[in-house]
């Protein structure tokens, strides 16, 4: 568990991230979304054993990193913090799948060793093409494009809200959790009746803010409906990009680009 | 108990994003119905409460371990049901977006399982029906207990099943059960105790809170159209997906259940076919002396006609092709970061 004010950077620094300017943070939000979105539905799509397959997918999160400038270290420990749950289902699998699917060499390999190698690039591939998205495109261009994908605005403006008062609260909370360890003197997590009140305490002082920033919206002439960030136009840039990597996804779908690759490989050295 | 990616299926991940999306849009356009316009920032601010809380853990009695608040009970019982499932929905989008808590495809599955149990069904049927309109202590106590838990275990139970339909993981049902749910039995009781602690907190502090929360409408009626129009949208959004499989064999798989790799090996017949004879011809020029013990499985699988039912690309081939690929992929990333200018091109070619 990261401590508070880990975390609370680590939301300000996605946003910082997007805030960068390359062409990929030019680019419509919705062409993002909508690629990512693609990405993730086709490797998803594979059979539960493939692996091979699944490798020229790598493709895309490493060009979103490279061409988009993101930090590819701090992005490989946010997936990897991510991680237990699918780890811990799919290591399941070895133990219950135990036919020998195929022999590497002297090495037999069970379908379950493969499904749950095949677990966990699925989960790598799919967490860093969301994180990459985010990068690259930030909460707030990511809730104009899902508004204009036709989420429902209500949906989209409380998003929006969620996002900007998250970093808010988590500092209250932080400051919370501060003080109380001060005056405990390093003693290990309240219990639960105390973390109640503690809880208790941080909702009364969302309720208050909820309050002071519903005057301070009324104030601006707030009339019930929220201006949401403008959108931009979607150009032909927009429209190629989306259409070279759907292309490639699909090449990659029904091609089986390692095995040919591989095929071609062993042949040489023959 | 986030799903993530990893282990669903398009089809099942389809599924729950029709399902959850339509929750979603019901749910605003209640919330747009009742016209309350203090609720807008209050929505977002108890989301970001969510957010703060959960940051927070403490330490669960007599077993060292460390809990935090899961949030969906109190949430339904601060706004209601309609409202609470929206800043629910959000929040765990935001944790799906900055976090990597769950994936993308498998938010919609965790929305329903972390929203719509709890706002849907434990708030009306269990909190409401115990807790009754009064403010009577005990009673609030013991449904918010009472109905956390009974919303932890229906989401649980829900992530047992999503997992098992999409077929990824090789756990049985009956394992998966006997190793969920009792798991989210303690979960769920030290989570019903933190819901009901802090209700009563605020019971003592803000009163009034409580009461107006108590006083909406219950919702009788409209929860089982909204149940009937669900089961409806899985029904159309399961079937027209899984038709979609049976039509487009060589196309994406979409099915849950893979029983043969036949279909791809057809597909990529025509490449396949001219790299065998490649291979082949490569094959007859001798004296190059590498071998490896790879080397003859790799040789035999392009020459047979029928492939083993059960792998597509997993033959020695494919994971040579496979670290291969990885390898390219990354020098492509490396050519292009040495290459500043080629972010230029945003096609990606």
């Amino acid at each position: 568990m990261q401590t508070i004010a880990a975390r609370t950077f680590d939301i300000g620094y996605m946003d910082a991230l997007a805030g960068g300017d390359t062409a990929l943070h030019r680019l419509d939000a919705r062409a993002k979304v909508v690629v990512t979105l693609l990405f993730i539905v086709f490797v998803v799509s594979f059979g539960r054993y493939e692996i091979s397959r699944l490798t020229p997918f790598f493709l895309y999160p490493v060009f979103l990193v490279s061409a988009g400038e993101l930090p590819a270290g701090y992005l490989l420990r946010k997936a990897l913090a991510a991680a237990p749950f699918a780890f811990f289902v799919g290591a399941f699998n070895p133990f219950l799948d135990r036919a020998v699917l195929f022999h590497l060499g002297p090495l037999a390999v069970s379908g379950g060793m493969a499904s749950f190698l095949s677990i966990l690039l699925r989960f790598f591939l799919t967490v860093t093409a969301a994180l990459c998205l985010v990068a690259l495109t930030g909460v707030n261009g990511a809730c104009a494009a899902l508004e204009s994908l036709g989420v429902p605005r209500v949906f989209a403006a409380q998003l929006l809200f969620l996002n900007r008062y998250l970093t808010v609260l988590a500092g209250e909370a932080g400051r919370m959790a501060r003080a109380r360890a001060l005056r405990a003197f390093g003693a290990p997590p309240p219990g639960p009746s105390l973390f109640a009140r503690l809880a208790g305490q941080l909702l009364l002082r969302s309720y208050a803010r909820a309050e002071r920033v519903y005057s301070a919206m009324l104030c601006r002439g707030f009339d019930g409906s929220l201006p949401l960030p403008g959108r931009s136009a979607f150009g032909r840039r927009d429209a190629a990009f989306v259409a070279a990597w759907a292309g490639l996804f699909v090449l990659f779908r029904s091609v089986d680009v390692p095995r040919a690759l591989g095929i071609l490989l062993t042949g040489l050295f023959k | 108990m986030h799903m993530a990616d990893a282990l669903i299926s398009p089809a099942v991940g389809g599924t729950m994003w029709v399902v959850s999306g339509g929750l979603v849009a019901y749910s605003a356009r209640k919330v747009r119905e009742e016209a309350d316009d203090r609720k807008v920032p209050l929505m977002g601010v108890l989301g970001a409460f969510i957010f703060a809380a959960q940051m927070l853990n403490f330490t669960i009695p007599a077993t060292g371990s460390s809990g935090h608040l899961g949030g969906g009970m109190i949430l339904a019982i601060l706004l209601g049901p309609y409202a609470g499932f929206l800043v629910m929905a959000s929040v765990l989008t935001v944790q799906a977006l900055f976090f990597a808590d769950g994936g993308l495809l498998a938010l919609g599955c965790n929305i329903f399982n972390l929203g719509f149990f709890t706002c849907f069904l434990a708030y009306p049927l269990v909190y409401r029906r115990i807790a009754g309109d009064g403010l009577d202590r005990r009673r609030i106590m013991a449904a918010s207990v009472l109905a956390a838990l009974v919303g932890l275990q229906l989401g649980a139970f829900g992530v047992v099943l999503e997992t098992v339909a999409s077929g990824i993981s090789a756990l049985p049902f009956g394992t998966f059960v006997l190793l969920m749910q009792p798991i989210h039995l303690a979960i769920g009781v030290v989570e019903g105790l933190i819901t009901a602690g802090v209700v009563s907190f605020l019971l003592e502090a803000r009163p009034e809170i409580l009461s107006a929360a108590s006083a909406r409408r219950p919702i009788g009626v409209s929860i089982r159209g909204a149940l009937v129009a669900l089961a409806a949208a899985a029904a159309v959004a399961g079937g027209a997906l899984s038709w979609f499989a049976s039509t487009r064999p060589d196309g994406l798989e979409w099915s849950m259940f893979r029983t043969s790799g036949k279909e791809e090996l057809e597909s990529g017949g025509g490449l396949h076919g001219k790299l065998a004879a490649l291979q082949e011809k490569t094959a007859f020029l001798p004296g190059y002396g590498f071998r490896k013990a790879a080397g003859p499985e790799a040789g035999d699988a392009p020459s047979e006609a029928a492939w083993p039912a059960v792998d597509a690309g997993t033959s020695v081939a494919g994971l040579a092709g496979g670290l291969f690929t990885l390898l390219l992929a990354g020098a492509a990333g490396l050519l292009l970061s040495r290459r500043r200018s080629a972010a230029r091109n945003p096609a990606g070619e």
